[in-house]
């Protein structure tokens, strides 16, 4: 037999996400996850293994990825809260979500989401990360598909762009070595 | 979805306190693995007192007496960061840095890392095993190959937390709060044995609160390491690990501190090793015996033999490493 779920009263908080201060209610058990996609209706951020293990529901609070899936909602009260959907600037993507698409960083995408907000940290705080750095700020994010190969070249590029650079992507990463 | 709880955070230790006290209260610091347990039905839980307020009980301070005192809320990245600690203390930034992911590190504390809950898949699945107050380990007959191969008696968990071996092998203090006042607790006698106790994992009573960790100032020729071996690349429990505090005198150990994780229920502190290597210089051959002894009196299980070779090398490359 299912538990009883007995509801709670409702809490209210007020947090900023992607730069707009908003107030929300909800059930005080609920995950910033379930808040975000249920409550504000940012669906962006996936909701993967709920267990802390695939960073799929990664977003950036107060500026450092974190697992919104294992940080409960009333913990960010009055805190910022930054998801993929904040990345572009009005029509304009942020230089991430461009190589990811260009570089074929992103295939099933259900991993994307995480990875971006990862990388945008990284970046961040890092303008000139060494592939191994990329490596090691990424560990928490698992991707089914890529092989990861692309992910890092997207994040390299979307750096060197991010440092002002004309960069574009290498001939082999395109088409692969011949 | 989690099951329903009300939710508390406490502006003060002391509101803390009085908040804590049922028995399925439960605190919440980083929240990284209170959640994964709330989630897995492993407990029950009807209040969270969240700790996160109480900034008196995060970073990292001089105790003026070449000690450290880190706070039980210092977030792990933190600690991994941490110049002092990573100079005078470079075992527990390198338990630290391998603890879970980038994010993991950044949300989860060292007294949560302490604390946290075994990671033995029967605990966290629906088997109501002895460690909930059932009368069977499911691990003894089932799939054991990440369970212990030292100190098992009718639990065979592994202790998840790579920064306790390294505050062991440290001889750090634990500062506990209570209503009734505060105690103190060496870190190799904070963590239960199944043997004493099938039911905890650490020596807090209900209504207690980690508040600190105190490390001894480093002994002169102290060196340290911890090394950690996973089953991939990425981030992962571990399968074998070990943290040494040695002092040196020249090429030869004077005194010090082996302790295994991924080995036993809690972190193992190896005095088998420490009786082969003290007063002697670790040459290849030293190490090797330290190696053997690693792994003296281990009863491994039906899938975990691998871990008998997996220690005695782990163990004698990191003797070496450390006598570079
Ligand atoms: C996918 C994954 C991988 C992981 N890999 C590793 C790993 O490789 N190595 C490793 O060491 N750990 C690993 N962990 C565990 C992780 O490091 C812990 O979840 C984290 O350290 C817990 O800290 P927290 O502050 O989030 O604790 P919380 O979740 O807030 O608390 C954990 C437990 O301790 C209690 N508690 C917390 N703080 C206190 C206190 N001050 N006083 C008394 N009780 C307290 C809580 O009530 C709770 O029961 C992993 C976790 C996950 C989810
Ligand atoms: S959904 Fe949060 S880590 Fe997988
Ligand atoms: S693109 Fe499918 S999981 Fe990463």
């Amino acid at each position: 037999m299912p538990r009883p779920r007995p509801t709670a009263d409702p809490a209210v908080i007020t947090l900023e996400v992607n730069g707009e201060r908003c107030a929300v209610a909800f059930a005080p058990h609920k995950t910033l996850l379930e808040v975000l996609r249920e409550d504000l209706d940012l669906t962006g951020t996936k909701h993967g293994c709920e267990l802390g293990e695939c960073g799929t529901c990664t977003v950036l609070l107060d500026d450092a990825p974190v697992l919104s899936c294992l940080v409960l909602g009333l913990a960010c009260d009055g805190r910022r809260v930054r998801t993929v959907e904040g990345m572009a600037e009005g029509a304009r993507l942020h230089p991430l979500q461009e190589t990811f698409a260009d570089l074929g960083a992103a295939q099933c995408g259900y991993c994307t989401p995480g990875f971006l907000l990862t990388a945008q940290a990284l970046l961040d705080a890092n303008p000139r990360p060494t592939r191994d750095e990329i490596k090691a700020a990424l560990a928490g994010n698992l991707c089914r598909c890529t092989g990861y190969l692309k992910i890092y070249e997207a994040v390299e590029l979307a750096a060197a762009r991010l440092r002002g650079e004309d960069a574009e992507p290498a001939r082999e990463t395109l088409y692969g070595r011949r | 979805m989690l099951p329903p709880f009300s939710y508390v955070r406490a502006q003060s230790l002391d509101e803390a306190l009085a908040q804590l006290g049922a028995s399925d209260t439960r605190i919440s610091a980083g929240g990284s693995d209170l959640l994964g347990c709330l989630r897995d039905e492993v407990f029950t839980c009807s209040k969270v007192v969240s700790l996160s307020r109480l900034d008196a009980l995060r970073g990292i301070r001089d105790d003026g007496r070449g000690g450290v005192r880190i706070g039980a809320l210092t977030t792990i990245a933190a600690v991994a960061s941490d110049p002092v600690i990573n100079q005078r203390y470079p075992v527990l930034a390198q338990a630290a840095r391998a603890v879970a992911s980038p994010q993991l590190r950044h949300q989860g504390t060292l007294g949560g890392n302490l604390c946290q809950k075994p990671r033995c898949w029967y605990y966290r699945g629906e088997f109501h095993c002895s460690r909930k107050g059932g009368s069977t380990c499911y691990a003894l007959a089932g799939e054991n190959q990440f369970h212990c191969i030292l100190g098992g008696q009718g639990c065979y968990i592994v202790h998840p937390s790579d920064t306790a071996p390294a505050l062991v092998a440290l001889d750090a203090t634990v500062q506990i709060a209570g209503r009734g006042g505060t105690r103190r607790v060496p870190m190799a006698r904070f963590h239960v044995s199944p043997r004493d106790d099938i039911r905890r994992e650490t020596v807090l009573e209900a209504g207690e609160i980690v508040t600190a960790i105190d490390i001894p100032a480093a002994p002169r020729g102290l060196r340290s390491s911890y090394r950690k071996v996973r089953a991939r690349g990425a981030w992962d429990f571990a399968l074998a690990g070990v943290a040494l505090a040695l002092q040196f005198d020249g090429a030869t150990v004077r005194a010090g501190r082996v302790v295994l994780s991924g080995a036993a229920p809690i972190p193992w502190r190896s005095e088998a090793v420490e009786r082969v290597i003290i007063g002697q210089a670790l040459t290849p051959e030293v190490a090797a015996r330290a190696g053997d002894a690693a792994v003296e009196g281990a009863q491994p299980l039906k899938r975990n033999g691998y871990k008998v070779p997996l220690f005695r090398g782990v163990v004698r490359e990191a003797l070496l490493a450390l006598a570079q």
